[in-house]
C-alpha cells in the first residue's frame, strides 16, 4: 500500500527539546539535534526524513506548538 | 518527492494557531500546560469566538497565561478565578468566560469558590490542570496528591492516615445541580489530545448555550516537580494517576 509522504518544520527557537514528539512519532522520524538553540536546548529535527507520513502525532503532543506538518497524499 | 515539494502551503495539515502568541512559554520542557494552552487557543479560533472570549488566569504555573493566548484576560487572586468569572459573566452576559486553574488553585485555596460557582450554575467553563502537586513552589504535596506519591513535603509518600485522601474534586462537582458537563481528560498521547480538544469544544459550546458550568479536568504531569523526564512522567501518570483519576465523562447533561 502506498503511503502518504510527510514533512515537518520545527520552530527551532521555540523548541525545548522535551523529546515528547520523538516518543509520539510512530515512524521514528524525529530526534534531538546535537546542536542547541539560543535557549540551550537540543532541538527536534527530522533525522529519518523518508519515513515521515505527515500523521501530525508529533505536533499534537508538542507543548510549545513548534511543529508545522505538511502531507502529500499518495 | 523532495522535501521542498512537500513543504508547500497547500500541503499544510497542522501548525501553530495564530491565537497563540509568539512569546515563548515559560513552562518547563514537556509540561502539559503548553498542550492545553494550545488546544484552548485552537478551539477558540475554530469556533470564531476570539472577540467574546474572556479568560481568567490563576495563580500558579499558569499565572502568565495571558501572555500566550491572544484574547481578553483577567488575573484573579489565588483560587478566586471562579468568583471573578462569575462577576465578568454577570456584567457581560454575552461573553464566553472560562477559568484556567491548577490543582493548588482550584482544589486547595479555591475549593469554596469552585464549589459555590458550580453550585450556582454560573455560565462559565472551568479548565482544571491536575498534576497532583504544587508545581510552581517546588513540588509540595497538594490535596490532590495521590496515595503513596513522593513529593518534597511527603518524602516517604503520602500517608492517608496522616494526610488524608486525595481530593477528587471533579467527582464532587458532578453531584451539584449547577454543573452540566464534568469530564476528565489527559494530553499525554496524540489520541488523548484529540479527545481533550473535543471536551474543550463541548465546554465552550455549553457556555455559549448558557447550559451551566462545564468542568474539564486534565490529569497532567509536572516532570520537574516529580523529578522525572517528560516521557517518564507521562508513563508514571498513565500507571499511577489514572487509577486514582480515571479518564472519561463524569457528567453530561
Amino acid at each position: 500500500m502506498a503511503r502518504n509522504k510527510g514533512a515537518v518544520i520545527v520552530n527551532i527557537e521555540r523548541c525545548k527539546g522535551c523529546h515528547l514528539c520523538e516518543e509520539a512519532c510512530p515512524s521514528n522520524v524525529l530526534e534531538m539535534n546535537q546542536q542547541t538553540n539560543a535557549m540551550g536546548y537540543h532541538y527536534s529535527y527530522m533525522a529519518n526524513v523518508e519515513a515521515c507520513t505527515g500523521c501530525a502525532s508529533c505536533a499534537y503532543v508538542c507543548p510549545d506548538a513548534c511543529i508545522t506538518v505538511y502531507r502529500v497524499k499518495s | 518527492m523532495t522535501l521542498q515539494e512537500i513543504i508547500q502551503p497547500e500541503n499544510k495539515v497542522y501548525g501553530k494557531t495564530p491565537l497563540l502568541t509568539d512569546t515563548p512559554m515559560h513552562y518547563c520542557p514537556g509540561c502539559s500546560h503548553g498542550v492545553v494552552h494550545k488546544l484552548i487557543a485552537e478551539v477558540i479560533e475554530e469556533m470564531g469566538i476570539q472577540d467574546i472570549t474572556i479568560g481568567i488566569a490563576p495563580v500558579g504555573c499558569a499565572v502568565f497565561a495571558y501572555n500566550y493566548i491572544d484574547i481578553d484576560w483577567q488575573e484573579a487572586a489565588h483560587g478566586r478565578a471562579p468568583a471573578l468569572a462569575t462577576a465578568v459573566n454577570r456584567l457581560l452576559p454575552e461573553s464566553c468566560v472560562f477559568t484556567y486553574q491548577g490543582d493548588g488553585d482550584l482544589a486547595a485555596i479555591g475549593t469554596a469558590e469552585t464549589i459555590h460557582a458550580c453550585n450556582r450554575g454560573e455560565n462559565i467553563a472551568i479548565f482544571f490542570i491536575n498534576n497532583g502537586i504544587y508545581g510552581m513552589t517546588g513540588g509540595q504535596m497538594a490535596p490532590t496528591t495521590i496515595e503513596g506519591m513522593v513529593t518534597s513535603t511527603s518524602p516517604e509518600g503520602r500517608d492517608v492516615m496522616l494526610e488524608g485522601y486525595p481530593l477528587k474534586i471533579s467527582n464532587l462537582l458532578t453531584i451539584l445541580d449547577g454543573t452540566c458537563y464534568v469530564t476528565r481528560q489527559a494530553v499525554h498521547t496524540p489520541a488523548t489530545v484529540v479527545r481533550a480538544k473535543k471536551a474543550i469544544r463541548k465546554a465552550f459550546e455549553n457556555t455559549l448555550a448558557k447550559k451551566g458550568t462545564s468542568v474539564v479536568e486534565f490529569v497532567s504531569t509536572c516532570n520537574s516537580g516529580w523529578k522525572m523526564s517528560p516521557h517518564q512522567a507521562n508513563q508514571w501518570m498513565a500507571e499511577h494517576m489514572f487509577k486514582a483519576y480515571p479518564l472519561g465523562d463524569l457528567k453530561d447533561q
